[in-house]
């Protein structure tokens, strides 16, 4: 398969989803956007998607916690297809709110079996605030296949919420044992638990990061260009590039 | 059952939101002994039972691995429990009918759980201690709750349900006035509000005599939003008698004849190559961008509301400005807001405020976040901005916010036609901001918050993107003939100006309302957000209906456009009120004004006469004033980058940190094509005389596009005029004469206005300490905001300094121009001649740098505008990281070199001026590009640490007075770290 189709999903409040699209293009994908009603309509209709991705922005205003209603929505609506979704080794990539949802729908990280809760969150910054600004990053962990051949980037991150905090140290150990910790900041901007900015589950095929890699796939993007400090391309398009080339 | 829901922090977690209630309670004198325990929480009500609402928090509203909840019917003891100690509860919540989006996304969600819940509320909660009953009511006022929008509750929530709105039961009211006496007439004006004048009360009164009856309410109340100033702009565009130096000028409309006719005459001159598209007519002006897309840019301000309500009045306020372009034509894609505060100083002190006056820095602090929740929740990068401070600002602080659209070359212009529906789509309709375009146009006073709370709004910004997603699939789809936005006077001024030239009925029982009770007049003139108004062929209307269901946006018909020329209002099968668009649109006398203005002769101004002056602290004075001091505190909280199109962001520089000149963005994606947006202002200056204000605050805009690249041929204006009560003849002359500048330099410059706005009235009203009636009016405040454009944005510059060795160019002559400057302004001195605009040779200097930009000649360029050449080569030095070395000597100039003259070749603040850093390689083809235009080599880029300015040099005595020896002192030395360190300290919140 060349090229794989990619469903950009949108809901209420997603704003990411145009230049997330793009970025998907750049890196030879097709595109979809497409509305969560459509989906929460007709679940089958993941099947026709290679990649799924949930973009940035305020799903349904962030208003009950960042990414927490349409999480919770697809728990009680789309677990079953995202379940297949996952079975049949497809990708799913989360950015910052899209993060935010994965972490909340249970997607990402697996419940606390004894709870049905997730173990870990996106929180408050430390800072108590919004804040856009760029950010170092490095890989710690070859398990994810949207980092494949990245050592290290820089991306802007633009979030509230964003701060990594697993539910005990025993949630750390194992998650970073599994190497499910897959990004870390290189100067914690937000107060992350182990400076984690990006996580992956167990196989390595579902990826959620607060940084923006769709923000910086083109020279200009970078705040420093005029200093003659970006390459060809921005860090984040080998993001969207090892997504597409995994289906070939 | 009522439920409530207190969520709290979990141990080890931080409780942001005590943090912040102590430290405000520290500024407020409380002490730092204040304990604070805050939670948020939700009331919900429905027939549940404690199993489902412990799911509803367990699935919905409280996230387990940060937080714990505290789960209770309302009155259970244990929601009364302090968390630790003892201590009284606070509880804040917003008064009914307040717009409470997170409410609403709560009860939807839950709804979506299949649980059955009736109503939600918000509210927080704070446990405080020690704290006496007067600390605990002067902390619940001045910090926790504002008696505008919220209300406070001491001890627990005892309700047994909430309140959810009675029905309500029509009645048709009539407003008899033919009888009454010209007082009479000028009291019910003020009493219902309409701020209409006796003039137009009288118009009125024999309108309805001619009819043979009273007005109804309904009526009576459309007048007054069609003829209110915020909606008609009858003041800037009604009859004008001018006096200044120069004589007597009649205007028949005064912005007629100022700023459209330059854009009419720039137009008419620039013939085929006129790239303007629609200007002064719809919600935005419209210009040429590329093949595929024009671009629209409008800027507006929300200065009372703000005022009352920080957070709120800011928020609509931005949510109002992005429905302009997304209003104009057939509807623009939203692609970057802009926005510029003016506030008092924030250390103003507490106990010298005046009653009805909030604080600034709480004025600041809601007016930030109230645009950054809005601007960020809509995707929209806010990509530039300024602040300005001025004690005058206390009791009208200002609030201006614009947007940038971009729009399809052949959806520019729109007509509803006859038989269309009249859709309102978006937001449903509540008794939110009732009056806020006559209470815009009236004057603030210290009662205003009581007289005019209900003018206050809440926005929510997820509805608006939900109606700009549908919107522009809408427009794609061609399912409506036109489109407006629902702003100042509702319903009433959008269907009114859109059916204008036809005529409309409007069945206002049918609208959606958010509860009952609302009468057909409150529906009517409801400035409820986040709604527009479209026109849609009867054939379309299934269609549209359906796009709108498909993504949860609500749409009704509300009414259809009808070929009568009147406005029939029906409620149900009453005709509840009913006017032809002629008395309407036309009938309103026009306005008739005075106006004087006597240019304040220029006073002596005593500068330091010191050759060897270490002028370091002065420079570290300005850099530190809170109008030049890093606004970096502000815009990292706004998403600058949403869209992707970001080339230049507002902070730039080796650690990103430095001041931008403007904003350049990339909105269309597979394009290299950019628009660079840029404001300039300076409040300053108009304490002298407001037509160089307005020049200068010209020049400083387009200089600002100039050095980060725009084409000095391609750039669009608008204007904003916020000033004091112009019924004053003195305070309106000001205003003119500022209005005649904007011709004069548009015209002189080639640069066309393409829309504006103005705020009048900016007058706070109180009683002093002596029980006298005192006023405060803000200084005139003409803001210019830019919208540049550039062919490929890899020519964009940006103003950090690049390369030790490179060689530093002063573009543009330094005159004794310290009138107003900021180095006046810190060191307290009065007098001297404000900066004027030479149009001889600035638009010569634009044109001649604009080239050597495109030509890869400029390695940085930084205007020179507030602290003039020392504030610019600092902060050049400090956002490249790099040293620099300057020559006063060198300086092109034309002021008196005598013992003053070193402070002016450092701080004046002369116009259309750049600092350009030029590699050595191409000074020589920079230089001939500059010919013709004041350009002298002032200095170099240093691989160190320190910015270097070496004065004039003098001679001096040496050998015991036996000989002298010409030498040149160093005026200004100092560490990079410590000119940044002063840079960015006084906003470092």
């Amino acid at each position: 398969m060349a090229q794989p189709r990619v469903l950009v999903l949108r809901a209420p409040g997603t704003n990411c989803d145009l230049e997330t699209a793009y970025a998907f293009e750049l890196a030879g994908a097709k595109t979809e956007r497409l509305h969560i009603n459509r989906l929460l309509e007709k679940p089958a209709a993941f099947a026709e998607f290679q990649i799924l991705c949930l973009p940035g922005g305020f799903s349904f205003g962030d208003d009950l916690g960042a990414g927490r209603i349409l999480g919770s929505m697809m728990r009680s609506h789309l677990a079953d297809a995202l379940r297949e979704f996952k079975a049949a080794g497809k990708l799913i990539l989360g950015i910052c709110n899209g993060f935010q949802i994965l972490v909340k729908s249970g997607i990402l990280v697996d419940d606390d079996p004894a709870t049905g809760l997730p173990p870990v969150t996106l929180t408050w910054n430390d800072s108590g605030r919004y804040q856009d600004r760029w950010v170092k990053l490095r890989t710690s962990s070859s398990k994810c296949v949207f980092f494949a051949g990245i050592e290290s980037m820089y991306l802007p991150i633009a979030h509230a919420e964003g701060k990594f905090v697993p539910r005990d140290g025993g949630v750390l150990s194992q998650l970073d044992a599994a190497g499910q910790l897959a990004l870390r900041y290189d100067g914690n901007p937000n107060g992350a638990i182990a400076d984690v900015a990006g996580v992956c589950d167990s196989t390595g095929l579902v990826c959620g990061l607060m940084p923006h890699p769709e923000r910086h796939v083109d020279t200009t993007q970078h705040p420093r260009w005029t200093r003659g400090e970006s390459g060809p391309v921005g860090d984040g398009l080998k993001i969207f590039q090892n997504a597409v080339a995994y289906w070939n | 059952m009522l439920w409530e829901v207190d969520i709290y922090p979990a141990v080890g977690i931080v409780d942001h939101l005590g943090k912040k209630v102590a430290a405000d309670a520290v500024q407020l004198g409380l002490g730092d002994q204040l304990r604070v325990v805050a939670a948020r929480g939700y009331l919900v009500q429905g027939n549940v039972d404690r199993a489902q609402v412990e799911r509803i928090a367990r699935e919905l509203l409280v996230d387990t691995v940060v937080e714990h909840a505290v789960i209770g019917c309302t009155g259970d003891e244990a929601l009364n429990r302090a968390p630790e100690g003892t201590a009284s509860a606070v509880h804040v919540l917003p008064k009914p009918g307040v717009m409470d989006p997170v409410a609403q996304s709560a009860l939807a969600a839950i709804a979506d759980l299949g649980v059955p819940v009736d109503a939600v509320r918000t509210f927080s909660k704070y446990w405080l201690s020690p704290l006496s009953a007067e600390q605990c009511q002067l902390l619940c006022t001045k910090s926790l709750a504002n008696d505008a929008i919220e209300q406070y509750i001491v001890g627990p929530i005892t309700w047994p349900k909430l309140e959810l709105g009675a029905p309500y039961t029509f009645k048709q009211l009539s407003r008899p006035l033919r009888d009454l006496t010209d007082e009479q007439l000028a009291t019910m004006s003020r009493r219902d509000q309409l701020y209409l004048s006796l003039a137009e009360m009288q118009t009125i009164q024999n309108y309805y005599r001619d009819l043979g009856r009273d007005p109804t309410d309904i009526e009576l109340e459309t007048l007054a939003q069609t003829w209110s100033e915020h909606c008609s702009h009858k003041t800037l565009g009604g009859r004008v008698r001018y006096r200044d130096e120069h004589g007597t000028r009649e205007f028949k409309s005064m912005l007629k004849e100022t700023i459209f006719a330059a854009t009419t005459k720039i137009r008419e001159q620039l013939g085929q190559d006129d790239w303007c598209v629609s200007v002064f007519k719809d919600n935005a002006g419209v210009v040429t961008f590329d093949d595929q897309y024009h671009v629209c840019f409008k800027v507006e301000t929300h200065n009372h509301p703000s005022a009352l309500e920080p957070y709120g009045g800011a928020n609509t306020g931005l949510g109002g400005v992005i429905r302009d372009p997304l209003g104009t034509g057939m509807g623009a894609k939203p692609i970057c807001n802009t926005d510029v505060f003016c506030f008092a100083p924030p250390d103003t002190p507490a106990d010298s405020l005046p009653t009805g006056v909030l604080h600034p820095k709480r004025v600041m602090n809601g007016v930030v976040s109230g645009v950054r929740d809005y601007g960020n929740r809509m995707g929209i990068p806010t990509v530039n901005g300024s602040v300005f401070f001025d004690k005058r600002y206390l009791g009208n602080p200002l609030v201006y916010c614009g947007n940038v659209g971009l729009i399809p070359v052949d959806m520019a212009f729109k007509e509803a036609k006859p038989g269309d529906l009249i859709v309102a789509v978006g937001g449903r309709t509540g008794r939110d901001g009732i009056h806020g375009a006559t209470f815009s146009s009236a004057e603030l006073t210290s009662e205003s918050e009581h007289l005019s709370g209900g003018a206050v709004q809440i926005g929510n910004a997820i509805t608006e993107k939900m109606v700009l997603d549908v919107l522009l699939e809408a427009r794609d789809r061609r399912l409506f003939n036109a489109v407006t936005d629902c702003g100042a006077g509702g319903f009433s001024s959008a269907v009114g100006e859109m059916g204008e030239e036809i005529g409309a009925e409007v069945w206002l029982d049918r609208a959606p309302v958010k509860y009952d009770g609302l009468s057909y007049t409150e529906i009517w003139i409801s400035e409820a957000q986040e709604r527009m108004v479209l026109a849609v062929p009867e054939e379309k209307w299934n269609e549209l209906q359906q796009l709108c269901a498909s993504e949860g946006v609500e749409a009704t018909a509300i009414g259809r456009f009808v070929p009568t020329g009147r406005l029939q209002l029906k409620y149900h099968e009453h005709v509840v009120g009913e006017v032809t668009m002629e008395f309407l649109h036309g009938g309103r006398p026009p306005v008739i004004r005075e106006a004087v203005y006597a240019p304040a002769p220029v006073e002596p101004q005593r500068l330091p006469e010191k050759y060897n002056w270490d002028y370091t602290p002065e420079l570290l004075a300005i850099l530190g004033s809170l109008n030049v001091a890093s606004k970096e505190w502000i815009i990292r909280q706004y998403d600058h980058e949403v869209q992707g199109g970001s080339v230049v962001k507002p902070l730039v520089g080796v650690t990103n940190d430095g001041p931008g000149d403007a904003a350049v963005v990339r909105p269309v994606l597979t394009s290299r094509r950019g628009l660079v947006i840029s404001n300039g202002m300076n409040p300053c200056y108009g304490d002298f005389d407001t037509y160089h204000m307005a020049a200068s605050a010209i020049d400083e805009a387009l200089r600002n596009c100039i050095a980060v690249g725009a084409d000095p041929r391609r750039i669009a204006i608008l204007d904003n005029f916020c000033w004091g009560d112009c019924e004053k003849p003195e305070t309106f002359g000001s205003l003119v004469r500022a209005a005649i500048a904007c011709h004069d330099l548009a015209m002189a410059w080639q640069v066309p206005f393409i829309s504006g706005k103005d705020s009048l009235n900016n007058e706070f009203r109180f009683d002093g300490p002596d029980g006298k009636r005192q006023s405060i009016a803000i200084p005139p405040s003409l803001l210019i905001s830019a919208m540049g454009q550039i062919d490929d944005v890899s020519q964009a510059v940006t103003m950090d300094l690049k390369e030790p060795g490179n060689f530093l160019f002063q573009v543009g002559l330094t005159k004794d121009e310290m009138g107003g400057s900021h180095f006046a302004v810190t060191q307290g001195l009065s007098g001297g001649q404000v900066p004027r605009v030479d149009v001889s040779i600035a638009k010569q200097t634009f044109v001649a740098l604009h080239n050597a930009i495109v030509a890869g000649l400029v390695r940085a360029c930084h205007d020179l505008s507030e602290g003039g050449l020392a504030v610019a080569v600092a902060e050049m030095a400090f956002a490249g990281g790099l040293g620099a070395r300057i020559f006063l000597h060198q300086v092109p100039q034309q002021v008196e070199l005598d013992a003053a003259a070193t402070s002016r070749l450092l701080f004046s603040e002369s116009n259309s001026r750049f600092l350009v850093e030029v590699r050595p390689d191409q000074v020589e083809a920079f230089q001939q590009l500059l010919a013709g235009v004041p350009c002298a080599l002032v200095g170099e880029v240093v691989a160190s640490d320190r910015l270097e300015i070496i004065g004039l040099p003098q001679q001096v005595e040496i050998d015991d007075g036996d000989a002298t020896e010409e030498r040149a002192p160093l005026v200004v030395h100092a560490e990079l770290s410590v000119l940044k360190e002063a840079w960015q300290k006084p906003l470092r919140f």
